[in-house]
């Protein structure tokens, strides 16, 4: 995982509530091989974004000119609810994003983002809907996310305090492993398991 | 003298979390993974296993399952609909064989979708943490186990360590009272909370569902809830251990037997929240105000009584789906009807499928795709595959077929379907496809009208 320190870039506002997985990576790429070259930057938000002939969909907020370098999404509600793809986050990933921000993300969806580097801001509900507005009156406008800080801020002075957990940020501010350090911790599991085990039999197989 | 200790009251997910903590950092805590269930889209986990040189830690408490990508007409990796879906069922046969772990594969007639397959074969039992990469494994709550969907690098994690990082979730509790309405379904209750409380209601919580409606239900129908708590946001859903529970779990394949069945049901009987117990948010409904229900929108939270008209909402959602408001639901034509799905695949749910589909001819294409091989056979000895191929239903072999489609299984555009499935978003069955979610008596019903029907209205 690439660590995550600060990043100012261009942000987008993206305005529906309750965004599905299914949107953002639609089903039918969930086979498609990761790595070597290969990756699922074009697969983001596919149906919505391209009409069946393949075309670009010139309505769709992220083919617009102005939004085409962002890195930062501003999202809504409930935002990446339904389906446990993670290829959703690598989606977001492969396409450029390390943040999203929402007022409420799926449980699932927001882990996925902190495995793979990908920041995500919870801001309330009134803050998200201003800074889409924003976004949305002034194309191309860019965010800094600073994970240090705990801040979102916005050019001419506003800033958006948030909070992600201290284990995790401590992870992503490093790029520690996660994997990594758990397996540095084997003898605490090796002694819980065997007292779980010892006192429920049938939960050991 | 020391006063007589009394613990404070706990609840059933408090239980199971605090007897699973191996540590914690912070608000963090590494949790013991009792179960981990794999399938045919896990491939990105084992790939970044085997890639770092990692093996599975414990290969004795994870079982593996094809069943998103499988194919319902044969019962062959050969019979998949393209090479690239065929490898994603291979894939998953070798990474399971080369790791030692668990397996029921395709020709096994234990294959079948893993939340079927879990309760089924005493994989999931109360008290134990359960995983799997997907988020319907909420469903395996409804044996009062605390289980929840994962991604691909949670997979990796509790491959490597059996373990996982997890925060701890906030409980809520949502209580159903009385006697449901005439033809309301564990679906319907299931529509019926998520339309009250919202698609994303129970964000951050798990939910325990309690009261006399799942005091009466069976273990089926409480899978079907649990199963849609994830539709309502939920890191999962529980329904305390009971003795329909019990009895539901006795003889199965991997539970536990003889003088340890007794210790294992003395410490599930104490299981169950404690009197006074508190809960983050507390929802009640009226289980006699349900009526069989069905969703009109893009979300499950777009559902209303059958008897109800299109609403002025959400013009975005009626675009997609071609209605326009104020239409009675009940004069929505559909195009075609898809029974299954972890959701409502069980034997019971064909049996409400089958009794309304005796002695009536299906007026459109209707796929009905049992859960397991196992549900399979069962309605096949009680005769549930004649009734339905009589009325022209389909029967096909186990998988999760047209709910995600991604065996190719799918709707064409603009088609209309009315699912038993747990999912109407935008694509979820196919490209531009129209789901409606219902009940299996309701889906029968809508294949045998050719439209959205109240059941409580055929004889
Ligand atoms: S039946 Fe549908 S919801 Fe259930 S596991 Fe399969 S694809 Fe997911």
């Amino acid at each position: 995982m690439d660590r995550f320190t600060t990043l100012t870039a261009v942000a987008a506002p993206y305005e529906p509530a309750n965004v599905d997985t299914d949107q953002i990576l639609p089903a039918r790429f969930l086979k498609m091989p990761r790595g070597n070259g290969k990756h699922y930057g074009g697969f983001l938000f596919h149906d919505i974004r391209f009409a069946d002939d393949g075309a670009e969909n010139p309505g769709f907020v992220l083919n617009r000119p102005e939004y085409r370098a962002a890195r930062i999404l501003v999202g809504n509600t409930n935002f990446a609810c339904g389906s446990s793809r993670e290829g959703a986050v690598y989606a977001f990933l492969d396409a450029g994003f390390r943040a999203v921000v929402a007022p409420s993300f799926s449980d699932i969806f927001f882990n996925n983002c902190l495995k793979n580097g990908v920041v995500p801001v919870r801001l309330p509900d009134a803050d998200c809907a201003g800074l889409r507005a924003l976004l949305a009156a002034r194309p191309g406008t860019e965010f800094t996310v600073d994970l240090e800080a705990q801040e979102l801020r916005v050019p001419g002075g506003a800033v958006h305090r948030f909070e992600v957990d201290g284990f995790f940020r401590e992870m992503l501010l490093k790029g520690v492993d996660e994997v990594g350090l758990t397996i540095g911790l084997l003898a605490e599991i090796e002694g819980f398991e065997r007292r779980h085990h010892a006192a429920n039999a049938w939960a050991a197989r | 003298m020391s006063a007589p200790r009394n613990p404070a009251p706990r609840t059933l997910f408090d239980k199971i979390w605090d007897a699973h903590v191996v540590l914690s950092r912070g608000e963090q805590c590494l949790l013991y993974i009792d179960r981990h269930m794999v399938h045919d889209g896990s491939f990105h986990a084992f790939n970044m296993l085997h890639s770092r040189g990692l093996k599975v830690r414990r290969p004795s408490q994870t079982f593996g399952v094809p069943d998103h990508y499988v194919p319902t007409h044969g019962r062959s990796a050969a019979d998949a609909a393209t090479p690239e879906i065929r490898r994603m069922i291979e894939t998953l046969e070798s990474n399971l064989e080369a790791n030692g772990i668990t397996r029921y594969a395709l020709d096994d007639e234990r294959q079948g979708i893993v939340h079927v397959v879990g309760p089924e074969q005493g994989i999931t039992l109360p008290g134990l943490t359960l995983v799997c990469g997907d988020s319907h494994t909420s469903s395996h709550g409804a044996l009062g186990a605390f289980s929840f969907g994962i991604g691909q690098s949670e997979n990796l994690h509790v491959l490597a360590t059996q373990t996982l990082w997890q925060t701890r979730p906030r409980t809520m509790r949502i209580r159903v009272d009385g006697r449901l309405g005439a033809g309301a379904t564990p679906k319907d209750v299931a529509l019926a909370i998520i339309a009250r409380i919202g698609a994303g209601g129970a964000v951050g919580h798990v939910i325990e569902y309690a009261g006399e409606v799942f005091r009466a239900m069976s273990v089926e129908g409480r899978l079907t809830v649990c199963n849609m708590s994830i539709e309502a946001g939920a890191r999962s859903g529980l329904v305390a251990p009971d003795d329909t529970t019990f009895a539901f779990i006795a003889g199965r394949p991997l539970a536990p037997k003889g003088a340890e069945w007794d210790r294992a049901l003395a410490a599930w009987r104490a299981l169950p929240s404690d009197e006074g117990a508190r809960f983050d948010s507390e929802v009640a409904l009226d289980g006699g105000a349900i009526a069989p229900m069905v969703t009109w929108g893009t979300s499950p939270e777009d559902a209303l009584p059958i008897d109800a008209v299109v609403p002025d909402a959400k013009p975005q959602a009626l675009a997609y789906m071609g209605l326009v408001p104020g239409t009675r639901l009940t004069d929505i034509a559909v195009d075609r009807v898809f029974i299954g799905s972890c959701t409502n695949s069980r034997i019971e749910d064909l049996r409400a499928a089958a009794a309304m589909a005796r002695g009536r001819k299906a007026v459109v294409p209707t796929l009905v795709v049992p859960g397991s091989g196992l549900v399979k056979r069962q309605a096949e000895a009680e005769g549930l595959d004649r009734v339905f191929r009589e009325a022209g239903f389909e029967w096909r072999h186990a998988g999760c077929s047209m709910c995600v489609g991604i065996n190719g299984e799918t709707g064409r555009p603009q088609e209309r379907i009315a699912s038993t499935s747990n999912r109407n978003f935008e694509g979820r069955q196919g490209k531009g496809v129209r789901t409606h979610l219902l009940s299996p008596a309701m889906a029968a019903a809508a294949a045998v009208t050719g439209r959205l029907t109240d059941i409580r209205a055929m004889g």
